[in-house]
């Protein structure tokens, strides 16, 4: 198991509240190998953005870990000093943020933010400033020395998600975290942005954890896809085996109602009926049941385990048990 | 950035242009004859005629308007109708004295509220942030004038540490002096900067950007002195501008109670003379001085907000 870069062991993360304890993620496991490109999906407020910012351990001051290990190349992040984290972010691990508008300072010029993330190289600031350059380069801007000078707000969005890439790129990351980098994107520039994503990750090697609610974007980059739902992993595996033969019912309406999935003219777009269960007050059984039309009594008793239902593919869902309960 | 420049300074002269024929208008409608108060009342109706004929007196105010700034234009703001001696020198004798308070105020206070505000924002809602709070707003609270007198009376009457008043002569005597004065007026403005950089610091901390750059490993120093302080600063950049004209009114309390020389102990002495001549000299000076201040703020304010430099 060398090859495996980053894993998520068990992980269950609170939000302290005045409401109560708001569990955000509930017994999270996966694994992320070296160089390899592993998707998250799921809706808003499954529990994605805690997910990394638990990983990056960026996180608010009212968040509690209770239990599990996030393990990058072997070693506790749970455990490491504020220090270690810090050693690591921009460096091993490195993360592209959603909103590209907002994710730069803006009094700073681009230049000086590319020359002090490289706080860690010994290096001239001439050099600093010709590798700032040749990144730019690498993401597709043009004249790159010139625009070095430029501040954030005097770049469209589509350059800006491309900066934060060149930026997150630029200590040749182990790990990529790319969070819903396109969301903010329209889709030509989407499509500019994944491929040149993808033409740097075969380059360097990384690892990449890509999160996204888009399914196409997904079954086009990722190797393996973690699907999630209300803080709880519900399925996960190989991209070609959860899009194909979904083993959760979430799966299969998600990918019903991805719009690149209807081929037929619709009036009304498909959706899930129901809402997200309140996370400060979780029902028994399986976090899906109020809104799955295939629960059973079972369902709404306990909670079905992240189990194993073929090679490279696990789902939580009693439906897959049907040898036992029959 | 030199149009924006341009158009900032165009707009001083006219806001300077409104207040000073406002104040004109307004010191013609206090009650009273300003001759005779000027002269006395054994004057001889020669004499007094004289006056007015000099100081067009008799003539309609809207031409008295026009005759001033058409003087002002050429740089002559009257004479003081007591001793005879120009306007301008009287003024720009005493403007250094004011100039000199007010720095010193707006240095201190600015730097101390700056430190304390980006200080507690760092640690919100501890200890520390909650003592900050409440001798901020102790400051605010506490008058200008009262601070000045208490002061007197503890630091130079009791304790002896500072001179009383004056202005002092040579550079470490004028400093010695200016030390209480300044701390009069200076200390709300501790309080209001303090809370105002905690505010907008607190906000800045909590956006995207900053959160950016902790992802980069960078030092936690660097991103609250340098990520964040950089934007936090500019909404108080530009309050410090406007307080220029609210320091030159508490300047006239600091100057009375420690009886310094100075344009707020000249516009006081002036109304009460109707010394028409040294009172314009004196409010132009001081409306200039609150005009340049703000335009100066807005020009920083573009020079460290490269949004604001392109968006004009």
């Amino acid at each position: 198991m060398t090859d495996v870069l980053l894993e998520i062991d068990n992980l269950s993360v609170d939000y302290e509240t005045a409401r109560g304890d708001l569990k955000a993620l509930r017994n999270i496991s996966f694994d992320v190998r070296k160089a390899e490109i592993v998707g998250i999906v799921g809706e808003s407020g499954c529990g994605k953005s805690t997910l990394i910012s638990s990983i990056l351990r960026l996180i608010a001051p009212n968040t509690r870990f209770r239990s599990g290990e996030i393990r990058f190349d072997g070693s506790d992040l749970l455990k490491a000093t504020e220090r270690e984290m810090r050693a690591l972010r921009g460096d091993e691990i490195s993360i592209v943020f959603q909103d590209p508008m907002q994710t730069h300072n803006p009094v700073l010029s681009v230049g000086q933010q590319m020359i002090d993330i490289q706080h860690r190289s010994k290096a001239p600031k001439g050099e600093k400033r010709e590798k700032a350059a040749q990144m730019l380069a690498a993401v597709g801007i043009p004249d790159p020395e010139a625009r070095l000078d430029q501040f954030p707000h005097e770049f469209s969005g589509g350059m800006r998600q491309r900066i934060a890439i060149a930026m997150a790129l630029m200590s040749e990351p182990n790990l990529l975290i790319a969070d819903e980098p396109t969301t903010a994107l329209d889709a030509t520039l989407e499509v500019q942005i994944i491929e040149r994503l993808q033409e740097l990750q075969r380059e360097m090697d990384c690892a990449i954890l890509f999160i996204s609610h888009h399914l196409g974007v997904i079954a086009e980059l990722c190797d393996r896809v973690v699907v999630m739902y209300a803080g709880a992993v519900v399925e996960s595996g190989d991209v070609r085996k959860i899009f194909h033969e979904p083993k959760h019912p979430y799966t299969r309406r998600l990918i019903e109602c991805d719009p690149g999935h209807i081929k037929t003219r619709a009036r009304i777009l498909p959706t899930i009926p129901g809402e997200v269960p309140d996370l400060a007050n979780i029902p028994d059984g399986c976090i899906f049941r109020d809104r799955c039309n295939q629960a059973t009594e079972r369902c709404m008793a306990h909670v079905p385990p992240l189990e194993s239902v073929g090679e490279e593919h696990m789902a939580a869902c009693w439906l897959n048990h049907e040898e036992v309960t029959a | 950035m030199l149009i924006f420049t341009l158009k900032r300074f165009a707009l001083a002269a006219l806001i300077l242009f409104v207040a000073v024929t406002l104040m004109f208008l307004m010191i013609r409608a206090v009650p009273g004859d300003p001759v005779q108060i000027m002269l006395g009342p054994r004057a001889t109706p020669e004499l007094q005629a004289r006056l007015t004929a000099e100081l067009a007196l008799d003539q309609p105010i809207f031409r008295q308007l026009i005759i001033f700034y058409g003087n002002m234009l050429q740089g002559d703001l009257g004479t003081d109708v007591f001793s005879g001696r120009a306007v301008t020198q009287i003024v720009f004798q005493q403007l250094p004295f004011t100039l000199e308070l007010i720095f010193g105020s707006i240095i201190w206070s600015a730097g101390l509220g700056i430190f304390l505000g980006a200080y507690a924002a760092s640690y919100p809602n501890t200890l520390i942030d909650r003592m900050v709070a409440i001798a901020s707003v102790s400051f605010v609270a506490a008058p200008a004038f009262v601070v000045a007198l208490l002061s007197l009376l503890l630091f130079a009457v009791h304790l002896r540490w500072f001179p009383a008043i004056g202005a002092g002569n040579g550079f470490w005597d004028r400093m010695e002096h200016l030390v209480l004065p300044s701390f009069a007026i200076g200390l709300s403005w501790v309080g209001y900067i303090a809370r105002l950089v905690r505010a907008s610091m607190l906000e800045v901390l909590g956006e995207h950007h900053i959160r950016t750059a902790r992802a980069f490993g960078l030092a936690e120093r660097r991103v609250v002195l340098v990520y964040a302080l950089r934007i936090a600063i500019l909404p108080v950049v530009t309050v410090i501008g406007v307080g220029m004209g609210f320091l030159l009114s508490s300047a006239v309390f600091a100057e009375i109670v420690f009886a310094r020389p100075g344009l707020g102990k000249l516009v006081i002495d002036s109304i009460t003379t109707r010394n028409y001549p040294i009172f314009m000299g004196s409010v132009l000076v001081s409306t200039g001085l609150f005009v340049v201040s703000t335009a100066l703020a807005d020009l920083i304010n573009a020079w460290l907000d490269p949004r604001a430099r392109s968006a004009k």
